[in-house]
């Protein structure tokens, strides 16, 4: 038992509250501060914007083939057209939609049952640990674009909701081991004790009070979960495991390869969804990165004054 | 209106025994299913405490001191052995009701003031929900004011200020009493206070223990006061209970135990405790050894490694606690009572030395 | 080895400034402080969390690190100027010179090295000796603590607390230096170990014949085994003395009133206030004096002007009831 006097906590890292406006107004000013971040959510805040406002940034609609086909870029036609005859640019401003909602709904779905399979395991502790840590490592090792293919083939349904299910199957293992770590570095916190000791339910105590000290890690695995759905999600459209006739960045590129877009000429097919996939992945690992440093300061750069 | 004006429970004229245990025995198993190796945290012990009172249960780390307070908290289940509230077993409660009603009335106060705070509420959090467990008689204002009745209580002024305050703009002696103001807000008879000062600065300790004298004389609210440092329990308990490797040593009142220490830990802790006033003192044998992990001991006194004064009978058979003073216990084969040590020294002159 | 001089001190610190670059400008941890250590003296520097004892003595060891730095001051070793020394210089002086033992052995001591492999690391790092020599003198500097030779094949885990800040300091003492850092050396020990370390500390001090710099919390602790004790208060040396004159007699009120925070075992039971308030923010210390806002005998004078450090009686005071 080290008996010291404390001056400062340490780091931590759990988020400890240094804003007047609590565990968001910490959160918040920490990535006010930080680049990465702002620059994350910035790119982030532009896909939302565009996938809101889509028929009103978009110059015709997407899914008519009353166009000539496979136009190069012109005024009319900024990303030219497919192989039937869509303008690409409406295309793509409509799939961010589709985009958006993949990453975002298979982000949450992954990061719930993480935060389920992880924090109960720290909590049950036991044999009930045992078992669902096995679950877990069963799910971390298994290759995901093997297992895709083989539940995107089986399954006939190729809509969305399967889709994102695949995802969410293959994705969350990775953050309930991080998540089980905290949980279990968090359980002997004496602030928790004395919530037991004042006669609080398991539940409440699990929900209310270690829950809401894993914020920063539990946001973090959100957003490295929404990176892992967003090039997944294009990686199964591409080899047309998802629906061709939905829209979103990845069935463009299912349609510009099926066409033979690059031999015929018209690169900027594959481009222009490529790219925004790209773009999208790397708002989010931004962010990741920006979490990462808001927890542990010694990642932070080191800023020097003159 | 003050929490001291609140109707206060029935109370004796002579002193009433609130907490006691019997035999009371922790063991913890160390290694994997199949290990059949145990720790023993602390073995049969004999506390009690009254009402309108203050005991200092002091020992060095791993004697199992705060294995008792959680114990009594009822965080740890006993491996043996009996506590008694009032006369009533711990094992005999059995509803949520009845739980939480003996949570409210013996509450703990922990050691660290920068982890027992949750670091993502405001410090009025703790204090908000023990009152929403404890005090289901309040409505929602009527908790908002008794919130504030309990931080003046404890000297944190002006209370509304602070009800809405963050822990990192606290001080450390500040989140104690946030703390003690949590342990308040049941309306406690006895709160279990583990090392409630030795993470704070030297000058603001003086203010927690004379807060905990304050309430004990204010709210005739009973302390178990557990510590390392002899000299802060001298200040404020009544009694002292020394603790050593899981046994109690040596137990009685205060002035009595420091001014006639019976157990060779006792007289070796006070001559090794760093009193500035004193003069300089003649340096305690060097005692390299620290005190034991007792894992699976045997009989005999845990002690006898480093004790002076072992015999035989120190490694066979574990010494129980025997009054050698009025009201003060000690464990120990060698040492004498007062009527012992009167007899011997009878029989010395006898025999002419 | 550097020999200072009888009238040279052996260390001598000058208005020494140590500030923390954070986001909302450079925080002044370490404010103009100046001591002298001469040789074979042990002094002590008190003070309570935030004083920023700690932050000197990595100051005078140069261990500190960003966002840290020292912004002024010197810092004179042996007749030489630690500050604006670079890393090879120091390397030549550390450990051969002077020696660092840390607050907590476990941290420092590697875990998966035995106690043999890292004292003939840290003698080897300075010293070529050959193998039989080495071993010879490790278990020598064992013994020397008071640990028994067969130990040096054990790893950190497998010793006590105690033991552990022993055999810390037989790393410290590994090459004979002049001066010897301690960091709360004792902090994380049972009061027994405790005193029986302090005990041994002074032994080790008179027979090696280093002086001590010994930073501590625990102003009883250094009271029967320093010369003298600095006493810190935000970043300031506020009072500095032999001890003795520091303990019976203590001129700065902050000094009065921890002297009044020590419950004491024996004499009569005194009822005692401490010291209201708490340590001040340093990103905002208080105009004027720092513990005016605290201080039972503050006056006029003492929110407005600084004061520096005023003679009495061979003890600096820097307080203006003291300035004649």
């Amino acid at each position: 038992m080290a008996v010291r006097v404390v001056t400062d906590p340490g780091p931590l890292e759990t988020p400890v509250v240094t804003s007047r406006r609590g565990i968001a107004g910490t959160v918040g000013r920490g990535l006010s501060r930080n680049r990465k971040a702002m620059a994350g959510l910035g790119l982030f805040g532009f896909f939302l914007v565009v996938a809101i406002l889509a028929p009103v940034v978009a110059p015709y609609d997407p899914q008519s083939l009353q166009f000539d086909q496979m136009l190069q870029p012109s005024r009319a036609h900024l990303l030219g057209t497919t192989g039937t005859g869509q303008d690409i640019f409406s295309q793509l401003v409509f799939g961010t939609r589709e985009s958006l909602l993949i990453a975002v709904a298979a982000g949450l779905g992954a990061t719930l049952i993480s935060v389920i399979v992880g924090v109960s395991a720290a909590y049950l502790g036991g044999f009930s640990d045992h078992v669902l840590n096995l679950f877990t490592d069963v799910f971390l090792v298994l290759p995901t674009l093997p297992l895709m293919i083989i539940v995107g083939t089986y399954l006939n349904n190729r809509g969305l909701a399967v889709l994102i299910g695949v995802i969410v199957i293959t994705g969350w293992s990775y953050g309930a081991r991080q998540l089980r770590s905290q949980a279990l570095s968090l359980r002997n916190r004496e602030f928790l004790e004395a919530a037991r000791a004042r006669g609080e339910r398991s539940l409440y105590i699990i929900v209310f009070e270690v829950l809401p000290n894993m914020t920063s890690l539990i946001v973090a695995i959100f957003f490295g979960a929404a990176l892992y759905a967003v090039l997944a999600a294009a990686g199964l459209q591409f080899i047309g495991l998802g629906d061709p006739n939905s829209l979103s960045w990845g069935t463009m590129l299912y349609w510009a390869q099926a066409n033979g877009a690059l031999l015929a000429g018209s690169p900027v097919w594959v481009l222009a969804p490529g790219l925004c996939i790209a773009a999208l992945g790397a708002a989010f690992a931004l962010i990741n990165y920006a979490f990462d440093e808001i927890g542990n300061p010694a990642l932070r750069p080191v800023k020097r004054r003159q | 209106m003050t929490i001291a004006d609140l109707p206060a429970r029935p109370r004796d004229a002579s002193p009433v025994e609130l907490l006691r245990t019997v035999g009371l025995t922790k063991h913890f198993r160390l290694g994997g299913f199949l290990s059949r190796r145990y720790l023993h945290a602390v073995d049969d012990i004999d506390l009690t405490i009254h009402e309108d009172e203050i005991v200092a249960l002091v020992g060095e780390s791993g004697s199992g001191k705060s294995t008792i307070a959680r114990l009594i908290a009822r965080v740890y289940k006993p491996t043996s052995g009996d506590i008694l509230h009032r006369g009533r077993s711990l094992s005999g409660l059995r509803s949520r009701r009845e739980v939480l009603g003996y949570r409210g009335r013996v509450p703990m106060v922990f050691q660290d003031p920068y982890g027992s705070l949750s670091p993502v509420y405001r410090v009025s959090h703790g204090i908000m929900r023990a009152l929403r467990l404890h005090r289901p008689d309040l409505s929602a204002r009527g908790r908002r004011d008794e919130a504030e009745r309990l931080l003046d209580s404890v000297g944190l002024q002006p209370a509304p200020d602070f009800l809405g305050k963050y822990p990192y703009q606290l001080s450390g002696g500040q989140r104690q009493r946030i703390g003690f103001a949590q342990a308040l807000a049941c309306r406690p008879e006895l709160i279990l206070a583990d090392e409630p000062v030795s993470m704070l600065d030297v000058s603001v300790r003086i203010g927690i223990l004379n807060l905990m004298a304050s309430l004990r004389r204010r709210e005739r609210i009973s302390f178990l006061y557990i510590t390392h440092d002899i000299a802060s329990a001298r200040y404020v308990a009544d009694r002292l209970v020394v603790m050593y490797a899981g046994h109690v040593a040596e137990s009685g009142p205060v002035e009595d135990v420091l001014a006639h220490p019976k157990h060779p830990y006792t007289q070796l802790l006070l001559s090794a405790v760093p009193d500035p006033r004193a003069p300089i003192s003649v340096p305690a044998t060097a005692v390299v050894q620290e005190p034991p992990r007792v894992v699976d001991p045997g009989e005999g006194c845990r002690f006898r490694a480093r004790c002076p004064y072992a015999v035989d009978e120190c490694s066979r058979v574990t010494p129980r606690l025997r009054p050698l003073r009025p009201d003060h216990l000690a464990a120990c084969h060698v040492a004498t009572s007062d009527l012992e040590s009167a007899q011997m020294d009878k029989d010395a002159k006898a025999s002419g030395r | 080895m550097i020999t200072a001089t009888t009238t040279q001190p052996l260390l001598q610190v000058k208005d020494l400034c140590v500030d923390y670059l954070t986001e909302r400008g450079p925080v002044r941890a370490v404010d103009r402080v100046s001591l002298e250590v001469a040789k074979g003296e042990f002094l002590g520097i008190v003070g309570e969390s935030g004083c920023g004892k700690s932050t000197l003595l990595f100051a005078i060891a140069r261990l500190l690190s960003t966002p840290a730095e020292i912004s002024s001051g010197e810092v004179w070793f042996g007749g030489r100027d630690m500050v604006s020394m670079d890393e090879e210089e120091m390397r030549h002086l550390r450990w051969r010179d002077y020696s660092v033992v840390m607050q907590s052995a476990m941290n420092a001591l590697n875990p998966v090295m035995t106690i043999e492999e890292q004292l003939g690391d840290a003698i080897h790092a300075h010293l070529r000796l050959p193998h039989r020599k080495l071993a010879a003198r490790s278990a020598e500097l064992l013994r020397v603590v008071g640990i028994d030779p067969v130990h040096l094949h054990s790893y950190p885990h497998q010793l006590s607390g105690g033991m552990r800040q022993r055999a810390m300091i037989a790393m410290a003492l590994a090459l004979t230096p002049d001066l010897v850092i301690m960091d709360e050396p004792t902090s994380a020990l049972d009061v027994v170990a405790q005193r029986s370390l302090m005990v041994k500390i002074k032994q080790l001090q008179r027979e090696f014949g280093f002086a001590c710099v010994f930073v501590t919390h625990d102003m009883s602790l250094v009271s029967h085994f320093s010369d003298r004790l600095a006493v810190m208060y935000a970043g300031q040396v506020v009072e500095i003395g032999a001890t003795r004159q520091v303990f019976t007699d203590p001129k700065h009120p902050y000094t009065v009133g921890l002297m009044k925070s020590f419950p004491s075992i024996s004499g009569p039971l005194l009822p005692l206030t401490g010291i209201a308030g708490g340590p001040p923010d340093l990103a905002r210390p208080p105009s004027g004096c720092r513990f005016h806002p605290r201080c039972p005998r503050a006056f006029e004078r003492c929110p407005g002007e600084e004061p520096d450090l005023y003679a009495r009686e061979q003890d600096l005071v820097r307080c203006f009831l003291f300035d004649t």
